[in-house]
């Protein structure tokens, strides 16, 4: 009796496993898509941006000072409900200013024009070709789109951080407590986040979908421009053609989709 | 067999007692944690993985160091080893056990925690990370079970056991291995950006690993009928005096890597960590002391007078222990984040909630080793009663 209740506990905690193991079955076969159901369809929007690759370029001769770059910063915090955090070590922000020598730490700086050592640089996500936070990711809570926007699924995420110690350029933020509080105006247009997840720059994708183009880019007068790296006509080629720009920690090859004219 | 767990002595259940109180203890701050957030550990946005991480990283060593005597013992049949294996294995079963909680208790959502089962995503190391964990822990748990059982009913051990321990072997330095490459394949950490992390990890947890199992085999030796036996304790201080040499060796080579390339991303955490950078330096008299006595333990262990004395012995593995844990434990995490990937130096300190969640994690790691060496060494008592 006692030897059979005994494999009965065994056989019980075996098959507990095996119930767990359950939706890893399918593991292989499903790890391409983003867990759509088969036959489910996204419809896009007609007025909707299309490109192969987002890209950004931030002609920096444009600004003189970090007065010119506030703006931009206020409207893209507000309208993503990105909340303004008390304490330094939770803060939040998905485009923020640098100086020269903290958002290009690899470039030598010494005799440099002093314009330059002296001007904010905006910086943000870089929606890399080739993202090392999506490589790092273990539940495909942030993955590359199409259109080569990194995004972030903040219903998914875990919050194990993997993300943050995978980006060389400190694009993430993590909400160690809850944002909602710390949020001035609650924009009911874009979802809030709770804590315990990483959030970033969307490249405004919410805007794209309908059309309009990034609030930054809309707010620059004209210092900033958004287009396809994919198709030569475009606004953002032309500029790169006509320009000599930098990017971010380049050597790195994650391929930054953000250009800057200095 | 867990029914030995349930009868001890007075001690037995007063340390039983003490356990679970800190678990208590860091149960209750945990819970506090779940509500507010990580917001009440030490980390920031800049240095996001803290103390839970590092005893992580730490841990997984000891776990693999079980395979320091299942080698010797089924592959070259070394067989004083066969007396003490089941302590190893039961060790990485504890080991394991606070890996898992540590990784556990630092996610910022640990209700969606199966995400990484039901959104499997392979080219992600921490899924490969949690397939290793949580198969060494099941593979530790069946060997070290059946093993015993069989040991106590005087019949050999199915079958069927054999090739899951041969695969153990590989297995143990797999997790070292996948948890070093959770770091060591980033693209913007100077610090971890090196071919010598696994290497270096492995080292370490076999000095670490084996150091703590002779403290554990002295203590069981004092407390218990069962002696785990003078040869036996002895090989393991030689492993522990090879494998801390290699260590140490291994970060030689970084040093010099690091230094004569004279690369500022990788020499700058070692400037912070060891001199201090830009003012910054709260880690710096831990690391030269983790190098200290890391140094004095090799010097303890290498000379065959010290080591043979088992008193000195005793402090040799305290000091291996206690050098590793803080290279590992405190250095190695905190030590890839400052400076920041845009050269920032934005420090990082625990708090003492938690530090406490941690002690909860390790009273946890305690418990289970306390329970399943009490099973382990009544079976080995009654075993030897029979015999005799």
């Amino acid at each position: 009796m006692k030897r059979s209740r005994r494999s009965f506990l065994q056989l019980a905690g075996v098959s507990a496993l095996g119930l767990g193991l359950k939706p890893a079955a399918g593991l292989f076969a499903a790890s391409g898509g983003h867990g759509r159901a088969p036959g489910e369809k996204v419809l896009k929007s007609e007025k909707a941006l299309k490109a192969k690759q987002w890209a950004m370029v931030i002609d920096t001769r444009k600004f003189e000072s970090a007065e010119d770059l506030e703006p931009l910063i206020e409207v893209c915090h507000k309208i993503h409900n990105v909340p303004s955090m008390k304490d330094k070590r939770h803060e939040i922000k998905w485009i923020w200013e640098e100086e020269f020598e903290h958002a290009f730490p690899t470039q030598e700086l010494r005799f440099l024009p002093e314009r330059i050592a002296q001007l904010p640089f905006l910086t943000l996500c870089n929606h890399c070709e080739h993202p090392p936070c999506v490589r790092a990711c273990p539940t495909k809570a942030t993955f590359k789109r199409e259109d080569g926007i990194v995004l972030m699924d903040f219903h998914r995420c875990i919050g194990c951080r993997f993300c943050m110690a995978a980006c060389p350029y400190g694009s993430r933020s993590f909400n160690f407590r809850d944002p909602r509080p710390f949020i001035e105006e609650i924009n009911p247009d874009y979802p809030t986040r709770m804590k315990g997840v990483v959030e970033k720059c969307n490249f405004c994708a919410e805007r794209l979908a309908v059309g309009r183009m990034p609030a930054c880019v809309e707010a620059s007068n004209g210092a900033i421009t958004f287009g396809d790296l994919e198709d030569p006509e475009s606004e953002v080629r032309a500029l790169l053609r006509e320009n000599y720009t930098i990017r971010r920690k380049q050597a790195l090859g994650t391929g930054p989709a953000i250009y800057y004219i200095v | 067999m867990l029914e030995k767990a349930l009868k001890g002595s007075k001690r037995y259940y007063g340390w039983i007692t003490v356990l679970l109180a800190v678990i208590g203890i860091g149960f209750g701050f945990y819970l506090w944690q779940l509500r507010f957030g990580l917001g009440i550990t030490g980390m920031s946005r800049d240095v996001t993985w803290g103390f839970y991480i590092a005893q992580f990283t730490f841990l997984v060593g000891v776990a693999a160091s079980a395979v320091m005597l299942v080698l010797p013992y089924y592959l070259h049949h070394y067989k004083a080893f066969g007396r003490i294996t089941i302590l190893g294995e039961f060790l990485a079963v504890a080991s394991v056990s606070m890996c898992i909680l540590f990784i556990f208790v630092d996610l910022g959502q640990p209700m969606r925690v199966l995400n990484v089962l039901l959104y499997p995503t392979p080219n992600s190391i921490l899924f490969w990370d949690m397939i290793v964990l949580n198969g060494y822990l099941l593979l530790n748990i069946v060997i070290g079970w059946k093993v015993l059982e069989a040991e106590r009913n005087a019949v050999p051990p199915p079958g069927w056991i054999k090739p899951l321990i041969y695969l153990s072997i590989p297995w143990a330095v797999s997790i070292h291995t996948v948890t070093a490459f959770l770091y060591c394949g980033l693209p913007g950490r100077g610090f971890w950006l090196t071919a010598i992390l696994a290497p270096r990890f492995l080292a370490s947890a076999f000095a670490s690993g084996p150091s703590l199992l002779i403290l554990l085999c002295l203590i069981v030796r004092k407390l218990t009928k069962f002696d785990p036996g003078k040869e036996q304790i002895q090989s393991l201080a030689k492993i522990v005096a090879y494998a801390i040499s290699i260590n140490v060796f291994f970060f030689l080579c970084e040093v010099f890597v690091v230094f004569y390339s004279n690369i500022p991303e990788h020499m700058d955490h070692f400037k912070y960590l060891f001199v201090g950078l830009h003012g910054h330096g709260v880690l710096v008299p831990w690391m030269w002391a983790s190098l200290v006595l890391m140094a004095v333990s090799i010097l303890l262990l290498v000379v065959p007078s010290t080591r043979q004395n088992e008193s000195i012995l005793a402090i040799a593995c305290v000091t291996v222990f206690a050098g590793t844990w803080i290279d590992k434990g405190l250095g190695m995490i905190s030590g890839g984040f400052v400076p920041s990937p845009l050269h920032h130096v934005n420090e990082y300190v625990p708090t003492l909630p938690e530090l406490l969640i941690a002690l909860g994690v390790w009273a946890t790691g305690f418990f289970i080793l306390t329970v399943l060496f009490k099973i382990a060494v009544t079976v080995k008592e009654e075993v030897a009663g029979v015999a005799s």
